[in-house]
């Protein structure tokens, strides 16, 4: 007996059909991955299960849970089984949660709405359900308010307050997309423990977090199911070519489609940078702390760090967004000016940027022609607008899209797309050295695949150097020639591409490395080894910044900072590196 | 020419474009043709005809006043002042407010405080008194009010352009720019202006009315245009005086000055939409 059964399942929005036809069935304490590009109908399926869609929905199929249909079930029903028997967990825990209302106070009511406890026992229900989901000092954060607790903290809550019923099934929409790798790796673990006989609906697009946490998995694309069945043998034998598709496009981290490393000479040099900001009312936030960067022409260097590890703020002062507190950008043998307004002409076309959020950085009210033909005008006001323009249009054919788009604005383009012209406004001034932060993060698998391989083509054909800023390990082992690890705003090692990935010898990279997700249900990575998460960068640790989450830290640690060393080519900043 | 096509397109399209902005210019062609067709002027008295009620004969449509002079030429050649005093005292609220507001936000700092600073103290003093002054010290005439109106909406509008700046240079499109090498007067006018379209076009539409509210207040407290000029707000308040034998004189000009701040406030709301690019298709 099914405890959900989904049965032709449809929901049209007026013409837009987004479900079509959808059938599935989830057993008593299952854990199910359910997998889909954007777009694909995962979320929507998971509130039509809920019975949360928006009123103007026309859904039609049956829904059954413990043999009960849910459409066309009153509300109060409704509300009475999803408190008690389906709980759901979202991707941002804080649109989730009541900003006002002290977390415990949140689970609490959940307590005694339900009659599970009452007055004191609820209390310490809660703060047992605090505990169990491994919050650290589950008696303060009882009183702590949502915005006092870390993104991973967050979420731990998230999971308290949706398991604090027992409920049978547990819907978990991208529950972890919004974490950083070590703090997904831990989430995901504690689902897995906490748990028990509660199923599990995860919805992913992340092919290694289905690998390392479900039994078995659905497919869908455009609003269909086009495959499921036992994780290991959907990978092991994919039937249907989405599935293949999908499969081939998640990097993983046990190949480099790269050339060991790039012999080209130095062109950009980054030296002993500083970066700081002033926070009101909170004193001086060292970003970035001594951090030096040498690329090659040709060359594909890759930073990678969690969120606040300072990488994006070293480009951007390397780039003169930002002022640098002190060190030296040395481009082509000769200084740079601090800021990018100060520069001359030629380097500021030399040194290129493309953004992670592909539509916030072009202008909503410029058509496609107009973005990527003003530098072309800022750069050459000479050139005729007929040259111009057949400029732009090469360059929007060399990056895959036609001349059909020239007119377009960007709300008319897809992710993909707009991330396409992106490029095609940083290339067309023939840089030398392309920045790309986290330029394909919010691309779907397939999308980010087709970028990826055009950037290698682009830098193929003119020896472009790249600097590739990511917290994806597995992108970065797809595309780089040497890779930097960053944390808490220095550099804790640097090494070509395999020997960071074969032979990481900083504890930091190390656990990284493991707590990324891979997509093969036989090894399936995606291990939680660090405890903890990263500190504030207000009030950095003493000594080496990582000491407090290190499993080898010893006295020394919290006592000295560390200075880079080199090992074998690795320049690696840790107190033990070489006994570890 | 996309943009252009675009936004003339999307104007067809909307209904509230096309009905306000027809009667809006149906009401000014009829305020200039009118007083060439009527064979009456607007300075001759016919003593004969006081308070006229309307009536067709000898082309008194509209009656006459109280001094026995034509009140439809007269009132179209209110609706030419009023619309005048409101799209000059909007255009040049507009310019003063979009630069200064765009350039403090964009270029931040001190240099923002400073001029935010300086909006605060205009803010401070107090308006009827600013006019009052400005009335006594200059001799009255039309520029005048244009200026005193325009020299106060500004400061809203800088305000409101300031803030939506503030979070516009921050956009990864304007850094793009930067790195390009834009410079700072094209990444305002070009990156930065088109963005607060939105909003300023929802101002400006709250800013003709006030303007015309403002101007008819003032000729009401007989500060304003002077006789033999009038505007709609003189012709209301001439209107008020004759309230109980002649209410034509009233609720004419008050009519047509209803319906034309309803055409401006609908008009702007649909402008909005008809010149974000976002919006097409």
């Amino acid at each position: 007996m099914s405890l959900l059964k989904v049965d032709g399942l449809s929901i049209r929005y007026g013409d837009v059909t987004v479900v079509n036809d959808l059938s599935f069935a989830i057993d008593n304490g299952e854990s199910v991955g359910l997998v889909g590009e954007s777009g694909s109908g995962k979320t929507q399926t998971a509130l039509a299960i809920l019975g949360l869609l928006p009123a103007q929905a026309e859904v039609s199929g049956d829904i059954s849970f413990a043999e009960r249909p849910l459409l066309g079930m009153s509300e109060k029903e409704l509300n009475k089984l999803r408190a008690l028997r389906v709980a759901i967990i979202f991707q941002d825990p804080m649109q989730a949660l009541n900003p006002f209302v002290r977390v415990g106070a949140q689970l609490r009511r959940i307590v005694l709405q339900h009659g599970l406890a009452v007055g004191e026992q609820a209390r310490a229900r809660v703060i047992e359900m605090l505990e169990r989901v491994g919050l650290p000092d589950p008696e303060r954060q009882f009183n702590a308010y949502p915005h006092q607790l870390s993104g991973g903290m967050r979420q731990r809550a998230m999971i308290a307050a949706a398991l604090m019923t027992e409920p049978e099934l547990l819907i978990a929409d991208e529950p972890t997309t919004a974490l950083d790798v070590t703090v997904q790796a831990q989430i995901l673990q504690l689902l897995e423990e906490v748990r028990k006989d509660t199923a599990l609906l995860l919805i992913t697009h992340d092919l290694g977090v289905v690998a390392g946490n479900c039994e078995r998995m659905l497919v869908i694309e455009d609003g269909e199911l086009i495959e499921q069945g036992a994780t290991r043998d959907v990978f092991a034998r994919p039937q249907h070519d989405h599935t293949k598709r999908l499969l081939n496009a998640a990097p993983r981290l046990d190949r480099a489609d790269i050339p060991a490393s790039a012999t080209g000479e130095k062109i950009l040099e980054i030296s002993e940078a500083c970066v700081s900001y002033v926070e009101q009312g909170h004193g001086t936030l060292q970003a970035v702390r001594n951090v030096d960067v040498r690329v090659r022409a040709g060359e594909t260097v890759a930073i990678v760090g969690e969120s606040g590890s300072g990488k994006s703020s070293l480009v951007r002062a390397a780039l003169g967004l930002v002022p640098m507190q002190s060190g030296r950008v040395v481009f082509c043998g000769a200084p740079l000016a601090g800021l990018v307004q100060d520069r001359t002409r030629e380097t500021r076309r030399s040194l290129q940027l493309v953004f992670q959020d592909p539509l916030g950085s072009l202008n909503p009210q410029m058509q496609v022609t107009k973005i990527i033909g003003e530098p072309l005008l800022i750069q050459g006001p000479d050139m005729p607008a007929a040259g111009r323009q057949k400029r732009v249009t090469e360059m929007l054919e060399k990056v895959g899209l036609g001349a059909a788009f020239l007119e377009r604005y960007p709300h008319e383009l897809s992710g993909g797309q707009a991330q396409r012209v992106a490029i095609a406004r940083a290339l067309i001034l023939k840089p030398k050295v392309l920045v790309c932060d986290e330029a394909v993060a919010a691309l779907d698998g397939t999308v980010r695949e087709q970028i990826l391989g055009l950037l290698r083509e682009i830098q193929l054909e003119s020896g472009l150097s790249i600097v590739f800023i990511s917290h994806d390990l597995s992108v970065v082992r797809a595309v780089s020639h040497r890779v930097l690890v960053m944390y808490m705003g220095a550099l804790v090692e640097a090494a070509d591409n395999n020997e960071i990935f074969g032979n990481a010898r900083h504890p930091y990279t190390r656990a990284l490395l493991e707590a990324v997700p891979v997509p093969d249900p036989e090894h399936p990575g995606g291990k939680a080894t660090l405890s903890g998460e990263v500190p504030s960068i207000l009030s950095p640790p003493s000594g080496c910044a990582f000491h407090p989450r290190c499993p080898h830290a010893r006295d020394i640690c919290s006592a000295e900072t560390p200075l880079p060393r080199t090992i074998n080519g690795t320049s690696v900043a840790c107190h033990r590196a070489d006994e570890l | 020419m996309r943009a252009l096509t675009d936004i003339l397109a999307r104007m067809r399209q909307n209904r509230a474009v096309v009905l306000s902005g027809g009667l809006l210019a149906t009401i000014v062609v009829v305020s200039i043709i009118g007083p060439m067709i009527s064979p009456h002027d607007y300075l001759q008295t016919d003593f004969d005809n006081l308070l006229h009620p309307p009536s067709a004969a000898d082309m008194r449509i509209f009656g006459t006043d109280d001094l026995g002079r034509d009140s439809f030429v007269r009132t179209m050649l209110g609706v030419q002042v009023t619309m005048l005093v409101a799209i000059v005292a909007s255009v040049v609220s507009l310019l003063i407010g979009v630069t200064y507001g765009a350039i403090a936000g964009y270029v931040g700092g001190r240099v923002d405080a400073v001029m935010m600073r300086f909006v605060d103290t205009l803010y401070a003093l107090p308006f009827i008194f600013f006019v009052i002054l400005l009335m006594v010290a200059f001799e009255r005439n039309f520029l005048l009010i244009f200026v005193a109106i325009g020299a106060i909406n500004w400061l809203d509008m800088a305000r409101i352009v300031r803030g939506q700046t503030l979070s516009l240079r921050e956009r990864e499109f304007v850094a793009a720019a930067r790195l390009t090498g834009v410079s700072t007067a094209r990444i305002i006018f070009r990156h930065i202006a088109p963005n607060l379209i939105g909003v300023v076009i929802v101002y400006v539409t709250l800013t003709i009315p006030q303007a015309i509210l403002v101007e008819s207040f003032l000729s009401f407290l007989g500060l304003g245009i002077q006789e033999p000029q009038t505007s709609l707000g003189a012709l209301v308040d001439a209107g008020v005086n004759q309230m109980e034998g002649a209410s034509w004189m009233l609720l004419i000009p008050a009519t047509l000055l209803a319906v034309i701040l309803l055409c401006f406030n609908f008009l702007g709301d649909a402008m909005r939409d008809v010149f974000d690019a976002r919006s097409s298709r």
